[in-house]
């Protein structure tokens, strides 16, 4: 299955497998870019598809479409939880919502990832899933 | 006339929609225009990421499934 899907990606194609979609704050923050780079490495690690929060904050009717009849992960750096707005404005619940800070992973306005608290972040969202 | 577009490379699911379509439009016995969009960039563009999707009248109706001819149909009577 997941070679058939790498086939896909190959050829360049979009077809959709999977219920589950990661939409990251990706904000101006460590935290924010960490919520970036999660739902990046759940993606390629072929937990879900990552999606694109602009396009549900910009009310496209595409990604809304797409999003209504898909299980979504709202990933967001800190507790202002701008991806779960996003996702209340335009009528979409978050069937997980996760908060970087939560995990007491300290907000500051410097952009460095940090890949070991990153991992923590990759490791919550996968435990999350499984239950 | 109603304007339907099926957005996909041309993979197994893209072509399941085309055949459900076509069937489609045939039971309803609606007048339609349907056109396929192949092209990557040309998908992309239109905000679209997951395929196959269904556009009808330049509504995007189902994005990232093939629905099946009954539920088409039901979208033509609309």
């Amino acid at each position: 299955m997941l070679e058939r899907e790498d086939e896909r990606k190959e050829e360049g194609c979009l077809c959709a497998s999977g219920d589950l979609l990661f939409l990251a704050c990706a904000g101006g923050s460590n935290v924010g870019q960490m919520s970036n780079q999660a739902a990046v490495e759940l993606a390629k690690d072929g937990r879900g598809k990552l999606f694109c929060l602009a396009g549900i904050g910009a009310h496209l009717d595409t990604m809304i479409v797409a999003a209504r009849e898909r299980k979504l992960v709202a990933i967001d750096g800190c507790p202002v939880q701008c991806a779960k707005k996003i996702l209340d404005h335009a009528g979409l619940q978050a069937a997980l919502a996760v908060v970087v800070t939560d995990l007491g992973i300290e907000k500051s306005p410097k952009l460095e990832v940090d890949p070991a608290d990153c991992k923590r972040v990759v490791e919550k969202i996968k435990e999350e899933l499984r239950d | 006339m109603v304007k339907i577009e099926i957005l996909g490379t041309g993979c197994a699911k893209c072509k399941s929609l085309a055949k459900n379509v076509e069937k489609a439009v045939s039971e309803a016995g609606v007048e339609a225009e349907v056109v396929k969009v192949e092209s990557l960039s040309e998908i992309m563009n239109r905000g679209v990421m997951m395929t196959p999707a269904l556009f009808i009248d330049g509504e995007a109706v189902v994005v990232g499934r093939a629905p099946s001819v009954a539920e088409i149909k039901g979208m033509l009577k609309r």
